[in-house]
């Protein structure tokens, strides 16, 4: 006898999951289609006069080197911090998970960074490393090193890179913590007593056990890198020198509010987008292979 | 005279059938502005005066950021039908602003359909001009217009061995004096703010050179640029080889370079005439003044010397779609704000320039020019010559980019990664294809 698993009533269902479907078209499709029903016009900024003009904006966009550049310096940026934050973020946490002694405080501290808001982060940096009052760029100098990351794009690219990746690394720390106390102590004990050193029993024991957090992780990290590092750009570079940390969505925000160009921008925010859905497809086709749960 | 009489009579008049409305609300004029700090104080004041004078309107001045999101602001505001009466727009948004048309409500309409016996005559030309139609109708009321000027440190002048009392007047004398204060033990001669105004767009006015075709862009949208000129090379060339010495040093762009001269860093800086009160508030040492420095053998200027330099600032915009009264409120408050003595006031709190020649002569009766040198200085740099075409101001549209690109383009020069002249057209080709949208954007 077959039992059949459902609700009887025909409209509950609907009701449930409506809160779900409301979010995701106000938050998601809604203006999701306007950026794109936008892409395709020019309008001026009082929206006076809107012109249909088909793709013309996709083709300005790509034949703009700033937009090539954007692409290129979003690529070096996305990947040094996903890298950085999660390469620091698992050394600490397999450090912090053989403390014993003031484990509580030192986790504390290592998770404090996270509730710092990103505006606020990128100013702490911003004035570590000011050319002329800040301390770090202060010692730099009196080392003999010349930093001014106002005109040295490639200072200034290590400049966001090293706050952003600093923001981000308490958020990795605790999810790898928590991973890292889920591997049951006996699996580790048993490699030991089979003489495997401490190199091995990471590498071949607890970095497998480790993956499913370190893809969700990867995955995270590189939507962090791509929008949520705005607010460390505007404030630390403005997207600055010569456009030497002018990631894509800071472009977007620039070509929108600053150059009021709103179908340029909005045809960017469209190609934004398809890269990020387009990346977390690869992600989830190629790399969860390679993961165990 | 006339008329500030009648206008005190109307207000009076006003007053008195507000009162006898017995305790009628006012009628609210939103003013937004990109004012901070002891500026927001001063357009609080400002707004506080107006509605101190009469009973039937009230200014209400909002800080809503900087000029940027000011601008943005209304902007998203004016869609959403929720636009406020004035705005506050700095002067590379004008193009923006006149190019919508039905947007905007022009100042001399709201001015002249108020009836309040409105006299554009009394405002500085060289002021005014920069927001006036060609023929002759003022679009905008100007509050904070400034240019950029010569700041020096008396203190290093003195120790270097330079005469403190005197401003190197050109270039060749700035370099100079760069490599004597250097020689003294200071790390860098000269900085500047505002990179693309001071050192492009001023650059071309001081010079009498085109920034771009028909009249730097007053006579039409079709307007191109022309600042890769063999002058304009030479200029960047120059400061460029400053830069590998540090006789000129960058420090980014807006004022971000103001502490490299306060702290002493640099002994010389070019900096906005508005920046004054700052300056002097933070410099520890004894601060002199003069005019921007000139190539003399690159300069078109009368007799081989310097043109006139030209503004910056802000100006407000009044936004369309209000009701007659609300635009009689903001007349109200436009003229309380070009009295002489409102505006002499305002100048010699802020550094910003006179808008009246009224105000301005108030200013020199008053014999505040004798103790406060350096705020004479702008308005005597704008009104060294009778402007020409390549001095009175400049209109080009998506300037907000074009500027970026400009300094975007320079800070590659600076960083040596870029020949002056490859910079320069590059910009130049960069910024025409911006015009030709911005014009394709308003036909």
């Amino acid at each position: 006898m077959r039992v059949r698993v459902g609700y009887s009533n025909k409209v509950l269902p609907y009701i449930l999951v409506a809160p779900q479907v409301i979010i995701t078209l106000v938050f998601f499709i809604w203006p999701a289609s306007q950026a794109l029903y936008q892409s395709v016009q020019r309008q001026d900024p009082f929206g006076l006069r809107t012109r249909f003009v088909g793709l013309d904006n996709f083709a300005a966009i790509l034949e703009d080197p700033g937009y090539l550049n954007s692409l290129y310096v979003t690529a070096i940026f996305s990947i040094s911090v996903a890298a950085l934050a999660l390469g620091l973020a698992l050394l600490l946490a397999v450090s912090a998970d053989r403390v014993i002694r003031g484990a509580t405080a030192y986790k504390t501290l290592l998770i404090w960074p996270y509730a710092v808001a990103p505006a606020v982060a990128g100013v702490l940096w911003m004035f570590l490393f000011n050319p002329t009052i800040g301390s770090v760029a202060f010692a730099l100098k009196a080392l003999g090193y010349d930093w001014n990351h106002l005109l040295d794009g490639n200072q200034a690219m290590l400049l966001v890179v090293l706050a952003a990746t600093w923001k981000q690394i308490s958020y990795n720390f605790i999810f790898f913590l928590a991973g890292l106390q889920a591997i049951p102590k006996s699996l580790i004990e048993a490699a030991a007593i089979d003489g495997a050193g401490r190199n091995r029993r990471f590498w071949t024991i607890i970095l497998p056990l480790l993956s499913p957090t370190a893809f969700f992780l990867l995955v995270v990290n590189v939507v962090y890198a791509f929008f949520d590092t705005f607010g460390i750009i505007h404030s630390v570079t403005s997207g600055g020198p010569a456009r030497a940390t002018e990631i894509l969505v800071y472009k977007v925000y620039y070509d929108a509010f600053e150059a009021l160009d709103l179908g340029g921008s909005a045809a960017q925010s469209v190609i934004l987008m398809a890269i990020v859905i387009s990346l977390t497809v690869v992600q989830f086709r190629y790399v969860e292979r390679r993961v165990h749960y | 005279m006339l008329s500030r009489r009648n206008l005190l009579a109307a207000t009076a008049a006003v007053a008195l059938s507000a009162s006898a409305a017995t305790a009628q609300q006012p009628v609210e004029i939103q003013f937004w502005h990109a004012m901070g700090g002891a500026l927001n104080e001063w357009v609080d004041e400002l707004a506080k005066g107006y509605n101190d004078s009469q009973t039937k309107y009230k200014v209400v001045a909002v800080n809503k950021g900087n000029y940027t999101e000011v601008m943005t602001g209304a902007i998203a505001a004016y869609r959403a039908n929720r636009a406020p009466h004035i705005i506050q727009v700095f002067e590379v948004g004008t193009a923006t602003m006149m190019a919508a048309k039905g947007a905007v409500k022009p100042v001399y309409e709201v001015m002249e359909q108020a009836g309040i016996g409105w006299d554009p005559k009394v405002y500085l030309p060289a002021v005014a001009g920069y927001y006036t139609t060609t023929d002759g109708r003022m679009l905008s009321m100007p509050l904070n217009s400034s240019s950029p000027i010569f700041y020096y440190n008396k203190d290093a002048f003195k120790k270097a061995g330079l005469d403190p009392a005197v401003a190197p007047k050109t270039w060749v004398e700035v370099r100079d004096a760069a490599k004597k204060l250097q020689a003294s033990g200071m790390p860098c001669g000269l900085s500047t703010a505002w990179p693309s105004w001071v050192l492009i767009e001023n650059f071309g006015a001081m010079h009498n050179l085109p920034m771009g075709t028909l009249e730097n862009g007053f006579g039409g949208l079709g307007t191109e640029f022309q600042f890769n000129s063999p002058a304009h090379v030479t200029h960047m060339e120059r400061i460029a080889e400053m830069q590998k010495a540090k006789e000129f040093d960058y420090g980014g762009r807006r004022g971000d370079s103001q502490v490299k001269f306060t702290n002493a860093e640099c002994g010389m800086y070019i900096q906005s005439s508005a920046g004054l009160s700052s300056i002097l508030k933070t410099a520890k040492f004894d601060v002199g003044f003069g005019m921007m420095p000139y190539w003399p053998d690159l300069t078109k200027g009368p007799n081989g010397g310097p043109q006139n330099s030209i503004l910056g600032g802000a100006t407000l915009w009044v936004l369309g779609g209000k009701s007659a009264d609300e635009y009689k409120g903001v007349a109200g408050f436009f003229a309380h704000i070009s009295k002489p003595e409102v505006q002499a006031a305002s100048h010699q709190r802020t550094g910003y320039l006179p808008i009246t020649m009224a105000a301005y002569e108030l200013t020199q009766k008053q014999g505040f020019y004798e103790k406060n040198p350096g705020f004479e200085i702008a308005n005597k740099q704008m009104t060294l010559n009778p402007p020409t075409p390549n001095s009175k101001g400049i209109r080009f549209g998506n300037l907000v980019q074009i500027r970026d690109i400009i300094e975007e383009e320079m800070e590659a020069v600076f960083a040596g990664k870029k020949q002056a002249k490859a910079a320069l057209d590059s910009a130049v080709q960069r910024g025409n294809a911006l015009l030709r949208q911005f014009e394709r954007d308003n036909k």
